[in-house]
């Protein structure tokens, strides 16, 4: 471990970080674009995430110090995911310390304090929230795993550089298994970040929210982190999906400053044209009753596993 | 004998020393001050040196002792060697924490005399040291069985109520069912020369159908007392009508002794393991797994959840002892030694979170005098020490990283993925399956130990009594921080510990990981580049991130809180009944997998004056398995009740035509 590895992963998690809210911008921007409307632009949520942290804090009088701690928790586990995942490349020394399990366990970690936390107040919405996240986690955590087994089972490691050092070598070779374990992720993703159709991030009405029941509490600095840190997660999964599935463009190897400074506007590209695919996903689709939300997502689970059957059968 | 067995001597000799304090109790056996403040204390002592020794023992080769005791030509036989010393280290470091816990938690004037108690407990203490380094089968039954009578006398500690005196029989008939398969399983394994030393055990030579019969007997034996499906029945009842400190004993402790039986009677004592014996055990592991999970998560009380949650942990293990016997009996040595140390390493780490949620489910109990978790709610503000204590547990069985219960999990995982290398076209194609299951249970975990710690601890208290809720005792704050720290010790240390579990691996198995263990920080079982997980760094970057943010926060902005009552979305009447209750927590599950449950559903109407809704969700083993049992027996019970008649002269008369019939036999 050098500097120079020390660097690059520093920058690349406080890119991530400075970059999410970007991300979410422009996915709220496309949406509005698709819908007709002239949307608030790409920078909304840097403004939002500023007026809140200016603000005096609200908290409920029963709030136990648990629900205080919960935002800061929230935000270091995702930027803890971000060190692991090879946004921009693969020489990622801390991914040394967590793999891809521990990645799920790392998200598994932060939506069980987000449940504790909704649970915390003591009010109908709160707890409604978490035992909504908690029915949607116990699926979509399985799914995720699977599909990175599926991965991992392809380039015989679990860490997730390497995964994506392997699968981007491949020379275009397409994985008949990689394509069921898309399609799982995909639709994890559209779970796990409460969008349309399992959640809708812009509703607040009571009887279909998810996530957003959970943080109803919440308000100034704790908000802002726990949106930031959603908006982080939004990216995480994204640059996953994009790791995985779309691996060209990462610098991986020997890094020379070119690849460097290449991956850069690559995974800007990529990642602009997934928020665009999300927005579109989100504009064609109605959100399903919560009652669908459970077999929407053990069909993900299932053809993660389908997917992982496809390797052992075919091998690839 | 090799050398002098300094070692066992020792645990021998501590073993005795929990027998003695046990009838120390009878000093002054009501007596409540002497036997909670100076017997279980001193229990807890002996607990650590156990511990101690253990960790000596792992190091050091196996020793054996022969007893001057038992029967005219078989001697108590005595052995030490890595599985025992692990078992004895699980042992020691559990019972200590509970011990301790113990002192304060048993009062005056709750069920049976406390020096009573303190008897039945140190005994199942002792039986249960003695379970693990018995060498002859005799020694080893009578230790099971005190194990099974004593602590069946700790479940029945208030014999007064009916469904605990109910709760025991169920207990004692399924344990005698195991003990009977148990004696079996010695009676095929002599293999015909009669010699019942485990030593002569080892040197048998069965045939592959009589090793196959020793291994399913030994599975039906242990695997009643582990609970195994469905041999599951008695937790669910036992663990609720136990005092809580015995639940976290039977629960932490007992169950993981049956797993030493299966290791033993496997790795140790039969000399082949068949491929689809693992197959069959990974399989019932499984079910067990999901079964427990998902009854835990509609269960409504606390230690019936956690009884649940027992049953799906002990399914874990029984997966990875199936694993294990997989990979061994295809001669992958290095992948069965992964997939023993992550079953070890599970039982370890049930142990210590099992018995840590026990205890604070029982402290919840003294303070309230509530083990429905309906009535519950918000006592992280009352009882601070024991929701942030059981904050840890929770986490850890969830299975959540940084803690121990992760690290199990993640070696399980890490031994799935190398099942496709096994050279079986159908097992390496439907194993990886079973990684989708395991991690389908680990999910569900989370969501019970959400409803578990959320229903509890979180929220408004449910009932207006709740306000009263004291916090718990000095002795019982230190019980349960020894057992969080163990979770907390175990899970950022994993590699020394495993480090310690490769003897296991060489005696059993004649591999280990010893040498990809390397790095203190750095768990990499088999190769860096294949899997690494560092709970110590993960653990320090998670504190220090969380250290930053708050201060830059703090810096940057401002630390000003104003409090105002919870926003009720402008409904006024904000009553702590509309939190979810543990039925609503659980009901997505009970719909999800409705088939596996039997439920009875009262449901209002809209006409109905006063509504009320109720569900009861039951066991389909009760009435598909046990309950046509039942009846069996009582109808052959009831046939052989015809010859009783209750008058003497006809019972003459049997007894002379029996006489007569055996002369007419004999002649």
């Amino acid at each position: 471990m050098n500097v120079v590895t020390l660097i690059t992963q520093f920058t690349e998690v406080i890119l991530a970080v400075v970059a999410a809210p970007l991300l979410m911008g422009w996915v709220n921007q496309c949406r509005a674009w698709l819908q007709n409307r002239r949307g608030p632009g790409v920078l909304q949520p840097y403004r939002q995430i500023r007026k809140l942290f200016h603000k005096d804090a609200v908290m409920a009088a029963n709030a136990s110090p648990l629900f205080r701690l919960v935002p800061y928790v929230q935000f270091a586990a995702m930027c803890l995911a971000a060190a692991i995942i090879p946004s921009l490349w693969t020489g990622l020394p801390f991914a040394v310390a967590a793999d891809t399990i521990a990645l799920v366990g790392l998200f598994a970690t932060a939506r069980v304090f987000l449940a504790l936390a909704a649970m915390d107040i003591g009010t109908a919405f709160g707890s409604m929230g978490a035992r909504r996240e908690m029915l949607v986690g116990f699926l979509a955590e399985p799914a995720l795993l699977m599909v990175f087994f599926t991965a991992s089972l392809i380039s015989h490691s679990t860490s997730l550089p390497t995964i994506v050092e392997t699968l981007a070598q491949g020379r275009l070779a397409i994985y008949p298994s990689l394509a069921f374990a898309g399609i799982a992720f995909l639709m994890v993703l559209l779970a796990e970040n409460a969008r349309i159709p399992v959640d809708n991030p812009v509703s607040h009405l009571e009887l279909t929210m998810i996530h957003e029941a959970t943080v109803l509490e919440y308000s100034a600095r704790h908000l802002a982190l726990i949106e930031w840190s959603v908006a982080l997660k939004l990216f995480n999964y994204t640059c996953i999906g994009l790791a995985l599935f779309f691996p060209w463009g990462l610098a991986t190897g020997a890094h020379s400053l070119r690849d460097l400074l290449l991956a850069i506007p690559m995974t800007g590209l990529k990642l602009l044209a997934a928020g665009f695919g999300l927005a579109l996903i989100e504009s064609l689709n109605a959100k399903m009753r919560i009652f669908r939300a459970p077999e929407f997502l053990a069909t993900a689970f299932l053809l993660a596993v389908l997917g992982l059957l496809v390797h052992l059968l075919l091998g690839s | 004998m090799t050398g002098h067995p300094t070692d066992l001597i020792s645990i021998t000799a501590l073993a005795c020393g929990w027998l003695a304090i046990g009838l120390l109790g009878f000093i002054r056996p009501r007596s409540t001050g002497w036997v909670a403040h100076g017997l279980f204390p001193l229990g807890a002592v002996l607990g650590i040196a156990i511990t101690a020794l253990a960790l000596v023992a792992l190091a050091h080769p196996a020793e054996t002792l022969i007893l001057p005791l038992g029967l005219p030509d078989l001697h108590f036989q005595l052995r030490l060697d890595a599985l025992s010393a692990v078992f004895l280290l699980l042992i020691g470091a559990t019972a200590a924490g509970i011990s301790i816990f113990s002192a304060g938690y048993f009062r005056s004037g709750e069920g049976a005399a406390p020096g009573l108690l303190c008897l039945q407990y140190h005994l199942f203490l002792a039986s249960m040291v003695v379970v693990v380094i018995a060498d002859d089968a005799y020694l080893f039954m009578v230790a099971w069985e005190t194990m099974a009578l004593s602590s069946y006398f700790l479940v029945t500690t208030q014999h007064r109520l009916p469904e605990i005196r109910r709760a025991g029989f169920i207990y004692l008939l399924i344990a005698h069912l195991g003990a009977i398969g148990l004696l079996l399983c010695f009676g095929v394994m002599q293999g015909g020369n009669w010699q019942f030393t485990f030593e002569a055990m080892r040197a048998a030579q069965l045939t592959p159908v009589w090793t196959s019969a020793a291994f399913f007997l030994a599975l039906l034996g242990f695997g009643a007392k582990a609970g195994l499906v469905p041999l599951h029945v008695w937790l669910p009842e036992a663990h609720p009508a136990a005092p809580s400190p015995v639940s976290a004993l039977m629960s932490g402790v007992m169950l993981e002794i049956a797993v030493y039986g299966v290791l033993r009677v496997t790795f140790d004592l039969l000399h082949m393991q068949l491929w689809w014996w693992g197959l069959v055990t990974l399989g019932l592991g499984l079910f067990t797994a999901l079964f427990g999970v998902v009854f835990a998560a509609v269960q409504t009380d606390m230690k019936r959840l956690l009884a649940y949650s027992s049953i799906e942990n002990i399914g874990i293990i029984f997966l990875g002892v199936g694993l294990t016997i997989i990979f061994h009996a295809f001669h992958m040595p290095l992948l069965a030694a992964l997939a023993l140390a992550a079953t070890l390493y599970h039982c370890l780490n049930h142990a210590f979170s099992k018995s840590l949620l026990f205890l604070s489910t029982g402290s919840v109990l003294h303070a309230t005098r509530e083990r429905s978790l309906g009535k519950l709610g918000g006592l992280i503000h009352r009882m601070p020490w024991v929701a942030w204590l059981a904050l840890v547990g929770t986490l850890a069985i969830a299975g959540l990283p940084p803690l121990n219960g992760f690290v199990s999990e993640w070696l399980l995982l890490q031994a799935f993925l190398f099942t496709p290398q096994l050279p079986h076209s159908y097992i390496n194609m439907l194993l990886p399956m079973g990684a989708a299951a395991l991690a389908l249970v680990a999910a569900l975990a989370a969501y019970v130990m959400v409803k578990f710690y959320g229903v509890i601890f979180l929220g408004q208290p449910r009932e207006s009594t709740l306000s009263k809720a004291q916090d718990c005792g000095r002795l019982e704050r230190i019980g349960l921080l020894w057992l969080a720290a163990g979770c907390v010790l175990l899970g950022i240390f994993p590699v020394p510990l495993l480090a310690l579990l490769n003897g296991v691996s060489r005696e059993l198995l004649g591999a280990s990981l010893g040498s990809q263990l390397q790095h203190w920080w750095l768990l990499a079982p088999i190769a860096p580049e294949r899997a690494s997980y560092s709970p110590a760094v993960f653990m320090l970057s998670i504190v220090v991130l969380v250290a930053v943010l708050v201060l830059g926060v703090r810096l940057f902005y401002h630390g000003r809180v104003r409090k105002a009552p919870p926003w009720g979305c402008g409904f006024p009447l904000l009553t702590p009944r509309m939190q979810d209750t543990a039925e609503g927590f659980g009901q997505p599950i009970r719909q999800i997998f409705e088939p596996l449950f039997r439920m009875r559903r009262e449901l209002p109407s809209p006409f109905d004056t006063s509504p009320h809704y109720r569900v009861q969700v039951e066991d389909h083993f009760w009435y598909a398995l046990y309950m046509p049992i039942a009846g069996w027996v009582r109808r052959i019970s009831n046939l052989a009740g015809a010859v009783q008649q209750g008058r003497i002269s006809v019972y003459l008369l049997y007894s002379f035509l029996t006489l007569v019939a055996l002369l007419a036999f004999a002649l």
